[in-house]
């Protein structure tokens, strides 16, 4: 019982930073219709800003932690959001209106591309970073010496990706670009002419979700410690994994199907063997797509004929 | 009744009609808009849309360029170069100041040259012409590079044995993709299984390459129709990515399954081919022997580059044949529209299916040409960046294109192996200079750039396998290929 609820806290956790890379998916495919494959690199280039930053930070002398951590997501959503804004740029907007694989090969080209770009200008090595924030709430002391704590880094990273979710919940329903991006999901030529800029809009859907990528890079980088040029790859396929199985153009469904991957994840590891858990994942994908095709809150696709 | 009722005159026709004249007459002449707003000067404009650039370049690699993290003894060490980061923020100004001031901004820009558009297609058939030649090249090529460069031989038909890998893998996939519109992001699967199960077969069993070969064929086909079946249904992108989580499922179990596969460690002693039983080894029974000749290595290197070259004229014909077939027919109704395809009948599941496993096949069998040539195979091998490339080689050569493959192959695996040896380099950057460190980073940089340039692929225009009276290519932009519903 005690290591169930243990297994449940780090699986809601990992879940959370999937969800979080996963809503940048799921923004990007409901509104122009591709994988950006991309954006894995993206939430890794946050995570390499994120760990420059701070120890930029601990260079200056700055070391209260709270403001520390305050700079560092700052700064790295900032500078993060520069790098989606770049690459929709550089790399989508060129195709836009061209055939449907076009702008994957561009985003498989600018994934091979931004992985090797920060091999060569960071180095190939792991970068371990000492845990920043220790401690934690002690929930249930088992009979078996088993605890089940709650650590302070996992409280922060549930409370923020909580309070992202209400936040971005309410620009997608409330703000006039939420508006904006949900009338160029539904059909962009019309919104064009009714004068909404789609490019610009199209932008701004790369810049959240760039951003929502470099907080999840940044919990990443302060919750396991360690990072290298490679973790978008995995961690992009686990997200846009969680994206499609929560049905694919939904924000909630991106959280919960963030949730679910990050639940999967962690159980298979802690009841089965930790080799084989991307094969759970990516099995419970396969069989929610035959069974359930538009994912679990998505709305059926209606073929036009 | 008075008049009271009476229309008003723009609810009569001929009313109306004399209304919207009167209003059409009124609109006459000026506009009642603004004037054009006034240019700014080339020189002004060109040098905001540097500076803007310059800004953007230096806010992108601030934390790439500028910082760099060292691990240290006891944590990680802060480097700061600012002079690499200054360099390139330069280099971005001065490049986007040229490039707005003589090509964006200008009314006749200096590349307007090649812009300009054939103004009719050439009669003679380029692309016929082009694969004889390349087919002839193909041929005799171990002979042409002993004769004119005897000292790189080796080395070089290495390089064109890999090309004619990736090329029969890419006319594998282009039957998947090109033909029947199902991106496949996980055909490095297939490869990997004919790796295998040509590695265990002959390990185990003790069977030559040629007995494997088609049972290695057999059995990725089998694996592509098992992965098929149930995933077919999906559309486009949802087959796109159970395609590339079957694809990593196979290689975290060849990577974990350590009494099969050996793990991490992979597969070593994997047999040479022969050549009706004779080996290309010094000594009794071998082929130098057998024939009377003097032994050379570079002996076996000719029989494994003809050995792929038949594969992959093998795929190749197979493909154009079948594009001939009703199946094959089929294939391409398919990547036009499937719904048209139900409704006419065609069992789209199948249709689907002999497409996957055919293309398995081929993956297969170049999956079990690569273990041969390789002699040792790992999990290494067959990461999801094989897939990402070999389907960058079907893309950019063009959706269905055969020669496209061919020249995508040359460019893009040529390339990256010519960067090896550009020791110009080393004038350039100092002698520290290791050009292989950016091999991937030009390769990702060099796909999205042709892309961009030319989005259908560098052979775009398509020949229909059926035609009415007169057979005439395609333009691209009438093609609508690969759009996978």
């Amino acid at each position: 019982m005690e290591y169930f609820l243990q297994q449940l806290i780090n699986g809601i956790t990992l879940g959370s930073i999937y969800g979080l890379i996963a809503i940048g998916y799921t923004m990007v495919y409901g509104i122009i219709g591709m994988i950006n494959f991309a954006h894995g690199e993206v939430f890794m280039i946050g995570a390499f800003i994120a760990l420059t930053a701070f120890l930029a930070l601990a260079a200056l002398g700055v070391t209260f932690l709270p403001l520390v951590l305050l700079i560092i997501l700052a700064v790295a959503m900032l500078f993060t959001a520069v790098w989606g804004w770049t690459i929709e740029r550089v790399a989508y907007r060129p195709l836009r209106g061209s055939f449907r694989l076009a702008p994957l090969i561009t985003a498989i080209g600018m994934s091979i591309f931004l992985q090797n770009f920060v091999q060569v200008t960071q180095g190939a090595r792991v970068k371990p970073l000492p845990p920043q924030i220790q401690g934690g709430i002690t929930l249930m002391d088992g009979p078996g010496g088993i605890v089940v704590q709650l650590s302070y880094m996992q409280l922060i990273i549930i409370a923020l990706t909580i309070a992202l979710m209400i936040g971005f919940s309410l620009i997608i329903s409330k703000t006039s670009l939420g508006r904006q991006q949900r009338a160029c999901e539904q059909d962009r030529k019309m919104a064009s002419l009714l004068g909404v800029n789609v490019d610009r809009t199209i932008s701004l859907t790369f810049v959240m979700g760039a951003g929502l990528a470099a907080v999840a890079g940044t919990m990443y980088l302060l919750y396991y410690g360690v990072i290298d040029f490679y973790i978008g790859f995995i961690a992009g396929v686990k997200a846009f994994t969680a994206a499609v199985l929560g049905g694919i153009g939904s924000l909630p469904g991106a959280m919960l199907g963030g949730l679910a991957i990050g639940l999967i994840e962690t159980f298979w590891s802690g009841y089965f063997s930790v080799e084989y858990k991307d094969v759970a994942a990516f099995s419970i994908l396969a069989i929610v797509l035959i069974f359930m095709p538009s994912g679990l809150l998505g709305r059926p696709e209606v073929e036009k004929v | 009744m008075a008049t009271t009722n009476q229309p008003t005159s723009s609810n009569r026709p001929e009313g109306a009609e004399l209304e919207s004249e009167a209003r059409r007459a009124a609109m006459q002449g000026v506009p009642p808009f603004n004037a054009e707003p006034a240019k700014r000067s080339r020189l002004a404009q060109s040098f905001r849309e540097a500076a803007i650039t310059a800004a953007i370049v230096a806010g992108l690699t601030l934390f790439f360029f500028a910082f760099r993290t060292n691990i240290a003894t006891g944590g990680l060490d802060l480097a700061f170069r600012p002079d690499l980061w200054l360099i390139w923020i330069a280099i971005a100004f001065v490049a986007r100041f040229l490039l707005s001031y003589f090509v964006f901004a200008t009314e006749s820009p200096i590349t307007g040259f090649f812009k300009r558009t054939k103004s009719e297609r050439s009669s003679l058939p380029i692309g016929k012409i082009l694969g004889i030649v390349l087919l002839l090249v193909a041929l005799t090529l171990p002979f042409l590079l002993d004769v004119f460069l005897p000292r790189q031989n080796r080395y070089l038909l290495d390089l064109a044995i890999l090309i004619l890998t990736y090329v029969m893998l890419g006319w594998g996939l282009n039957i998947v993709v090109g033909l029947a519109g199902l991106l496949d992001l996980g055909y490095v699967a297939f490869y990997a299984v004919g790796a295998y199960s040509f590695a265990l077969l002959s390990i185990n069993f003790d069977l030559g390459f040629w007995v494997c070969l088609p049972m290695a064929g057999l059995f990725a086909a089998l694996w592509g129709i098992m992965l098929g079946f149930p995933v077919l249904r999906l559309r486009g992108d949802y087959l796109a990515i159970v395609t590339l989580a079957f694809g990593e499922i196979i290689r975290v179990v060849l990577l974990n399954w350590y009494d099969f596969t050996g793990g991490p460690n992979g597969l070593l002693g994997i047999p040479k081919p022969t050549l009706f039983g004779l080996e290309f080894s010094r000594g009794e029974n071998g082929f130098a022997e057998y024939f009377g000749l003097e032994y050379n290595p570079i002996q076996r290197f000719i029989f494994l580059y003809y050995i792929i070259l038949a594969l992959a004229l093998l795929t190749n014909f197979v493909t154009m044949r079948m594009r001939k077939l009703p199946v094959g027919r089929a294939w391409e109704a398919l990547r036009e529209d499937e719904i048209a395809c139900r409704a006419l009948g065609i069992n789209t599941v199948n249709v689907k299916l002999t497409a996957f496993a055919t293309g398995a096949m081929f993956g297969g069998f170049a999956g079990s040409f690569f273990a041969t040539r390789q002699g040792f195979i790992s999990p290494e091998s067959f990461t999801f960046i094989e897939s990402a490339i070999i389907l960058a080689i079907v893309v950019l050569g063009g959706l269905g294109s055969q020669l496209g493959v061919v020249i995508a192959s040359v460019v893009m695996i040529g390339g990256i192996e010519l960067l090896r040896n550009l020791t110009v380099l080393d004038a350039v950057f100092g002698a520290g200079f290791d050009p292989t460190q950016y091999r991937m980073l030009i390769f990702g940089l060099a796909m999205v750039a042709i892309m961009v340039w030319k989005p259908r692929g560098l052979i775009s225009t398509r020949v229909p396998s059926v035609y009415y009276k007169k057979k005439k290519a395609i333009g691209a932009d009438l093609v609508s290929q690969g759009e996978g519903h």
